[in-house]
């Protein structure tokens, strides 16, 4: 069954998206963070170290990154509007556009002018993530902050739609509780936003839960062949939609379940502020698979894939 | 004897155009322009890279080959101009596939606002070969508006379902005179592209069934026979083709009973 599945899901990729694999990076900006969420490393209630990149240090950040050769660009900030307001990050979008003709943001939820102005500025996507659809254990995992807010995520999406982006990433944390159900209900939402919004391109991702120290909650932990049947469903019932996949999976990994429906890997990827300058710091999450962009592309390569680095050119947005 | 393929003026030998999406290799692309004969291929603007270094897909396209730039990405006729205008400025010629996709799901072209772009470039000097959907009173208004070609889609991008849209191709091929009809997209096997040019298309544009093959060159090269056989086919009248049934011996019944 799950060999079906798996083999359905590679043609079905290789047919839309060819043999073709796009590449980015993501750049953290900001770690300051209101929200309590009880599973991240970032939250507020953890006493970690909290940094802020200046312009300056931003456009160094770009600059390294930019030398490797990659042009697709994550930004993140923790969710903090007071630390990382609208005004920081359209600077940051302007100064990355600079080097980066490809930028998307994973930001906390804003307003749709407020994101308009970001598309104004350059960024062409956005990357919000639901977590999990389940209102209880949403609840639950998410005792206080802005965050705390459902429905104001749940709606993110489609103000970001009216904002006029042309991407937008939406996912799932898996291990918050039953895959099925998140992934049904995650389906449901990009098949309601495909109809509203049929111009924007949609990508999933699906990233697994990597406890951190001190969080005593129950998870349920996701195995390798429980993610090969999350990436494959998804590519039968989304044929022509986007999927990621991040460097928290391990090389092996990653290397192993790419063509059964991953389009986008990141790569020599940091999740340290300022990490691709100073290598100490926390990252938001564990880097399992610490391999440089080009033996990203050497990989590919030897598969028979195309890695795209160049992917977009800059328009003007309006 | 056939006549001439011709766009714009510019008399073109073949009539098999290839897409460079999707391939595994740009060594692979390149071995299959070269072999299948194409010489016209059309290369999306947000793929080539401006800083023009050994990746660039554009050191891998042949010399001779037309370049036909589209404007993948754009959402409506204002972005598909700009990205016209950036390839023209960028010394990649005149020669713009435009492309406006508004829908994700079924990268279906969106004609109203394919009809605005191909006003406004025509009459800016681009060659402009637009995809579209077979609508009779859209391919009218792209004449109209200066195209040099009209693209009707098989079937959906990358579905490989072949001539979905048969009927309304054949109506395009009888009414346009004043431009060829290339069939763009949906096309998936040699027999589709064969069945393409019996119905009496000019020239079809292939991307995905040969890219996304195990041997591109190898398909490319049939691709590239089945246009010649269908055009053949076409010339010679061997595969008429009525909306309505006829007998094949209509008179027989009268003579001879």
């Amino acid at each position: 069954m799950i060999e079906d599945l798996a083999t359905k899901a590679k043609n079905l990729t290789r047919q839309y998206f060819g043999r073709a694999i796009s590449l980015y990076a993501p750049i953290y900006i900001s770690n300051y963070c209101d929200n309590h969420c009880l599973y991240c490393g970032f939250s507020q209630r953890h006493d970690i170290p909290r940094k802020k990149l200046s312009m300056t240090e931003i456009e160094k950040e770009c600059q390294t990154l930019a030398a490797t050769g990659l042009q697709n660009i994550l930004i993140l900030t923790g969710e903090s509007r007071l630390q990382s307001p609208v005004s920081y990050i359209k600077e940051a979008v302007l100064a990355a556009s600079r080097y980066f003709p490809n930028i998307s943001l994973e930001i906390y939820p804003l307003e749709t002018a407020e994101y308009h102005e970001l598309f104004l500025a350059g960024a062409d996507g956005v990357t919000i993530y639901q977590e999990t659809y389940d209102r209880e254990v949403y609840k639950r995992l998410h005792p206080a902050g802005k965050k705390r807010d459902y429905d104001y995520r749940y709606e993110s999406p489609e103000r970001i739609a009216q904002a006029g982006m042309r991407h937008l990433s939406l996912g799932i944390l898996l291990g918050l509780t039953d895959w099925r159900q998140d992934l049904k209900a995650l389906f449901a939402h990009l098949r309601n936003l495909e109809k509203k919004y049929p111009g924007v391109e949609y990508s999933l991702s699906f990233p697994r839960l990597q406890k951190v120290a001190g969080d005593a909650n129950d998870y349920q932990p996701i195995s390798d062949q429980e993610m090969m049947e999350i990436i494959a469903t998804t590519r039968l019932m989304f044929p022509r939609v986007g999927i990621n996949l991040s460097t928290r999976e391990s090389a092996a990994f990653r290397d192993q379940i790419f063509e059964f429906g991953i389009t986008k890997l990141s790569a020599g990827s940091s999740t340290k502020v300022g990490g691709y300058n100073d290598r100490e710091g926390i990252g938001q999450f564990n880097i399992n698979d610490k391999r440089s962009l080009n033996d990203v592309k050497e990989m590919l390569i030897k598969k028979g894939y195309d890695p795209v680095i160049t992917d977009w050119r800059r328009i003007g947005n309006e | 004897m056939d006549k001439p393929f011709i766009i714009a003026g510019k008399e073109l030998k073949g009539r098999f155009l290839l897409g460079t999406g999707k391939f595994g290799s740009k060594e692979i692309l390149r071995d299959t322009i070269l072999q299948s004969g194409t010489q016209i291929v059309t290369v999306a603007l947000r793929r080539i890279d401006l800083n023009l270094n050994e990746e660039n897909i554009l050191s891998y396209i042949p010399k001779g080959t037309i370049l036909l730039t589209n404007t993948s990405g754009a959402r409506n006729a204002k972005e598909a101009v700009r990205i016209a205008r950036l390839a023209r400025e960028a010394g990649y010629g005149n020669w713009i596939k435009i492309e406006v996709i508004n829908d994700s799901k079924y990268l279906l072209p969106d004609n109203n606002e394919t009809i605005k772009a191909t006003e406004v470039l025509a009459s800016e000097g681009f060659i402009i070969l637009p995809y579209m959907h077979p609508d009779l009173y859209a391919a009218r208004a792209l004449v109209k508006a200066g195209a040099a070609a009209v693209m009707p889609l098989g079937s959906l991008i990358g579905s490989n379902l072949g001539l979905e849209m048969k009927m309304m191709i054949k109506i395009l091929i009888d009414e346009i005179d004043e431009v060829p009809i290339i069939v763009d997209a949906g096309i998936g096997i040699p027999e589709h592209a064969k069945q393409a040019m019996e119905l009496g298309a000019d020239a079809v544009l292939v991307n995905t069934a040969v890219a996304t093959a195990t041997d591109p060159v190898k398909i490319a090269k049939a691709f590239a026979e089945a246009v010649i056989t269908g055009r053949n086919n076409y010339l010679t009248k061997t595969a008429d083709q009525s909306f309505m049934a006829s007998a094949s011996s209509p008179l027989t019944g009268y003579l001879h009973d």
